[in-house]
């Protein structure tokens, strides 16, 4: 990291119109960063909504001072629809594997798998709301209801958008006709699954906040 | 040693996975729908954006006309406070993200990014074409709420909690309010989108030997301005949710307990000054959302009139990044007065001045660009020297407003308009307008017309400036902005009127000069003089492609190669005064910098 | 020649205005000189800088016209000059903040002694309470407010039986006496700002915010409703009148206590509990 930011000072100091700056800039391959655009693309996504949730996070924190905080309940529901979350990650680094090994039929076997534990985690998040609803805690009885609803809804829409891109990676890894091809797939099954390690990490945050506070 | 970076790319080269290297594929239209509806190509998408921006943007205008009517001229057009107070917000609102980041950032950013740092497209063409009809759809959800029961909301741009959620004010109580949320969230989405090409293209797609320290301001402006924006929004969009909460399923985020017209309603215990904090977190910035884009385009268009090259490039970046940096600790010199904790002024007053260093470098370095230059007073040219004057004015006046005590006086009255539409309403339009008269003939390979061009300039920037300046006083005697009835205060020192009547006049002719301004664009797209190759002489890459209009995939068979940096302007032992970017050495053996 | 002389009389023209248009603040009614003084200060220095840049630019387009038979000069940058210039603004900026925060320190720390009074903002009107003869403002709660309460005094509070409850848009004040007003809003934000007095802040609901300042001279002041606060919000006036003791005396001696409103309207019941405790106090 050190390095990194020496070469920041670096870069921001050079004087791009002297020859001996010049000579060595003809040389320059013309990216900043020796990353795919589609990894740097979904590192790009994963900050916006990083500081999204920081941001509803800083206001729960400034919310809960106040005293007339009440607690919300936590059903037990929510602890097995963490452990779908964990079970899915889990899943996720064996497809990681198993595509690096290009063992395509273990992949595709898994993915699939994944995509009915999101269904399910989400039919369980819609059953949690259910029955919050029917224990009379609507989201506007208490700021903290109101956080509750907002970070699942959150959390599931990004599990949602998620799925869409789920589906395509089932699409690329089930028409695997050459090189190229092959390749893209593994790319695209590497990108689904950082996400769904993201997912996993924001949940955790996300409900460890809600349990301790 | 400051080459490590680079050595650090070439020694990895090995280890960069072959997709890299492939080259991209390129989207190819196929029928009408596809080249200018969903088009792909950043070209016809920045210019998508930019219809668009203007077209709502006239919504805008024509607001502003109304409501400089009802200032001076009451009663000539009937309306109510109603109306005047949803025409004040509607059009804050419209400009200040509708227009002049969509345009900044969706307009010129798509047009120029890939042809300016040498790539063939942005690097996410689909996402790209997405993004722009996401804003199109914010811009309808926008427009949609002129027709809803109630009109649209009259809460005033910063829509602060309680009263833009409540019955007091137009819309709070109907569907106004919600519309206005609802479009922007969908906008923030939409711009997530887009940004994610600016900043991806520009750091990974740029051509061989384009490092970023030979970028052109114009670029480093929207890059700084996009990462800002990628900060920011989200606070916009979080504060949005929750404030839409708040008023469709009755939570108190931001809402107090409440006694309205004698009237308890259901809140309590949320804080309103919890959606100031969060909303001028994203506020701020959006200033140098809009600002830095500017800076960095008046950089490019000065250096290249002046036939210089830019002073102290370095310098330049510096103060771009640093003022990018500094944007989010200084949001709360927005509210002063707003009842925070009032040891928090100590703080922000200090950072927000700290702030006016970097921005005062800027400046000069503008100016001595011109020292010493060999200037021609070209309409864009023109409109950088507008610009100067304009800017400079408003950045000194938010000197006295971002000096807590100086603002304790004038917050709220006249002086905080006319400081902000100084700063970040005339002085980026008029960056805008010259810029448009710079790449219009790379844009449709034809000028503007000089004549129209030059009577649409002296009526904007003395009309503009005779708006504007005058009002600051009005400030100082204390005259309160949006105000439905302006009146003539017991204790101020001097008629209002008349000088209200005087800057209504000027801002329904300096509106009008813009109604030429687009006549002389669809006529001069038809018949405006040829324009040719590079007609100014410019050393960046966006000249130097093989057509004019540049087609789809920007630089025919081969992406340029750079050589130099995009401010080669009378190098000294040249044959020409300028040495474009993609020129090698070798075409160029005289010239002095080349032999040291 | 003629852009440069346009720059030139821009310039020119701004400070023209500055020194002879009518428009300037009305004559200050407050302590707070030093805002003025810190105004002026601004003015002395942004007002040397904007000359010096407009002049400057009006020379560099005159003597740098353009001539297909020069070049213009090949600098890359002067980091002498730009780190002069630098040093330079900050001087400036030092120069203007430092004053701006010693103001700002006065204006947030309230002197012991100063009269407190409360001001109260709904749509769209001003109410005023002061604390009495205990010197005291007894608490209250937006949760009390109805017909009969309408400041929504907490009933079981002897501090605020004699406090004197104005539910009209004027307020006098005593000349020369140090008031800080306790801010609160009822429904929406709204900010007390009369532009004799300078001094401003909103008031938040949910909250009670203030400031404080020393009115110098008698008069009566146009007030000013400063924060957005609705359809009505430019109709929001008030009067604030400074008085000599006598007047204010006069006027004080017409003001009725929440004491006294609650009998006449025949509601003392109602405050049981805060006579009780003000037997035992």
């Amino acid at each position: 990291m050190s390095n990194n930011k020496e070469s920041l000072i670096n870069l921001l100091t050079q004087k791009p119109w002297e020859p001996a700056q010049a000579k060595v800039d003809n040389l320059h391959e013309g990216k900043t960063f020796n990353l795919h655009v589609g990894k740097l693309g979904l590192r790009y996504i994963m900050v916006v909504s990083t500081i999204m949730f920081c941001l509803f996070i800083v206001t729960y924190a400034d919310r809960m001072v106040y005293d007339d905080w009440i607690r919300m309940p936590e059903p037990f529901l929510l602890w097995i629809n963490s452990l779908i979350l964990v079970i899915s990650s889990l899943f996720f680094i064996r497809i990681q594997l198993a595509s690096k090994k290009n063992n395509f039929e273990k992949v595709r076997r898994e993915l699939v798998l994944i995509g009915v534990l999101a269904i399910i985690f989400l039919i369980g998040q819609l059953l949690v709301w259910q029955n919050m609803i029917e224990a009379g805690y609507y989201v506007s009885g208490s700021p903290a209801n109101g956080y509750f609803y907002v970070f699942t809804t959150l959390h599931g829409l990004h599990l949602l958008g998620g799925l869409i891109y789920w589906v395509m990676t089932i699409k690329k890894v089930w028409k695997l006709d050459d090189s190229i091809v092959i390749r893209k797939a593994k790319h695209t099954v590497e990108l689904c699954a950082i996400y769904w390690h993201f997912l996993l990490a924001v949940w955790i945050v996300l409900f460890g906040l809600m349990l301790f506070s | 040693m400051a080459a490590d970076s680079y050595d650090d790319v070439a020694k990895n080269k090995e280890s960069i996975p072959e997709l890299e290297v492939a080259p991209q594929d390129l989207y190819h239209a196929k029928s009408f729908w596809t080249k200018y509806i969903f088009c792909q190509d950043a070209k016809v998408i920045g210019i998508q954006y930019a219809l668009t921006a203007a077209a709502i943007g006239m919504v805008g205008l024509v607001s502003s006309w109304l409501m400089r009517m009802q200032i001076a001229f009451p009663g000539v057009i009937p309306m109510d406070a109603a109306a005047y107070y949803q025409l004040v917000t509607m059009h804050g609102m419209i400009m200040v993200v509708y227009l002049l980041t969509a345009l900044f950032l969706g307009g010129f950013g798509n047009f120029l990014i890939p042809l300016m740092v040498g790539a063939r497209d942005m690097v996410f063409p689909y996402v790209n074409m997405v993004s722009y009809w996401v804003f199109f759809i914010a811009v309808l959800i926008l427009g949609a709420s002129y027709f809803v029961p109630g009109g649209p909301t009259g809460a005033g741009w910063t829509l602060y909690p309680p009263q833009a959620i409540t019955s007091g004010t137009p819309g709070g109580d109907g569907l106004g309010i919600v519309l206005m949320l609802v479009s922007l969230a969908v906008f923030v989405i939409g711009f997530t989108m887009g940004g994610l090409n600016y900043v991806i293209t520009i750091l990974q797609a740029r051509t061989r030997g384009m490092t970023l320290m030979r970028m052109p301001l114009t670029i480093w402006g929207i890059l700084t301005a996009t990462v800002l924006a990628l900060f920011a929004f989200p606070a916009l969009f979080v504060a949005g949710i929750m404030m839409t909460l708040d008023n469709m399923l009755g939570t108190s985020f931001f809402m107090p307990a409440i006694v309205q017209f004698g009237e308890r309603l259901t809140y309590d215990g949320g804080s309103p000054i919890l959606f100031q904090h969060l909303f001028w977190f994203f506020g701020h910035p959006e200033v140098y959302i809009v600002a830095l884009p500017a800076f960095g385009i008046v950089s490019d268009l000065i250096s290249v009139h002046a036939r210089k090259n830019i002073f102290g490039y370095r310098m330049m970046v510096w103060a771009i990044v640093i003022i990018g940096a500094l944007s989010f600790i200084v949001w709360a010199h927005h509210m002063y007065v707003a009842g925070m904790n009032p040891w928090f002024g100590f703080f922000f007053a200090t950072t927000t001045l700290i702030i006016a260093v970097p921005t005062a470098i800027k400046v000069y370095n503008w100016v001595l660009t011109l020292w010493r230059g060999n200037i021609k007073l070209t309409i864009p040219m023109l409109f950088s020297i507008a610009f100067i004057i304009t800017f400079v004015n408003g950045g000194l006046t938010g000197l006295f407003l971002g000096n807590v005590a100086v603002d304790v006086p004038l917050s709220d009255t006249y002086f905080v308009v006319a400081h902000f539409h100084m700063v970040m309403g005339i002085a980026p339009v008029l960056v805008i307008l010259g810029s448009i008269y710079h790449w219009f003939p790379l844009i449709t390979g034809r000028f503007l017309n000089e004549r129209l061009g030059r009577i649409h300039f002296w009526v904007t920037f003395i009309g503009s400036y005779s708006i504007y300046f005058p009002m600051h006083y009005l400030g100082f005697m204390g005259v309160t902005r949006r105000y439905f009835e302006v009146f003539e205060g017991d204790n101020f020192t001097y008629s209002i009127t008349g000088i209200n009547q005087f800057i209504t006049v000027a801002a329904l002719i300096t509106g009008a000069a813009q109604f030429l301004f687009f006549y002389n664009i669809i006529v001069s797209s038809k018949f405006g003089k040829k324009a040719g190759k590079n007609p100014w002489k410019a050393c960046s890459l966006e000249w130097q492609t093989p057509d004019v209009p540049p087609t789809h995939g920007n630089f025919g068979k081969e992406l340029p190669v750079v050589y130099r940096w995009p401010y080669d302007f009378s190098v000294p032992g040249a044959d020409e005064d300028y040495i474009t970017q993609d020129t090698p050495p070798s075409a160029v053996a005289n010239a002095k910098a080349e032999q040291t | 020649m003629i852009v440069a002389l346009l720059v030139l009389l821009v310039t020119l023209g701004s400070v023209a205005f500055h020194l002879w248009s009518p428009w300037w603040w009305s004559e200050i009614a407050s302590n707070w000189v030093g805002m003025d003084n810190t105004i002026l200060l601004s003015f002395w220095i942004t007002g040397a800088v904007f000359v010096a840049i407009g002049l400057f630019t009006a020379y560099c387009i005159w003597k740098y016209k353009y001539n297909k038979n020069r070049r213009a000069d090949y600098e890359p940058e002067n980091s002498k000059l730009e780190w002069f210039l630098t040093i330079i603004t900050s001087i400036g900026v030092i120069a203007l903040l430092a004053p701006g925060l010693i103001v700002w320190n006065n204006f947030v720390t309230v002197p012991k002694g100063a009269y407190e009074i409360e001001v109260v903002g709904q749509q769209w009107a001003w109410m005023y309470r002061l604390p009495g003869k205990d010197g005291v403002l007894g608490t209250t709660d937006i949760k009390n407010i109805d017909d009969d309460n309408i400041f929504g005094m907490n009933t079981d509070d002897p501090y605020g039986l004699d406090d004197i409850l104005i539910d009209a848009d004027d307020l006098h004040l005593l000349k020369d006496q140090a008031v800080k007003l306790n801010l609160r809003a009822l429904d929406v934000l709204h900010d007390f700002y009369v532009p004799q007095f300078r001094a401003k802040m909103d008031m938040v609901p949910g909250m009670i915010t203030y400031y404080w300042f020393t009115p110098i001279r008698t008069g009566e002041f146009e007030i000013l409703c400063a924060e957005y606060c609705g359809t009505g919000h430019y109709a929001m006036l008030g009067y604030v009148i400074v008085d000599e003791q006598e007047d204010y005396d006069e006027w004080l001696s017409e003001q009725m206590t929440f004491e006294e409103i609650m009998a006449s309207n025949g509601k003392s019941d109602l405050i049981k509990l805060a006579l009780n405790k003000k037997n035992d106090l």
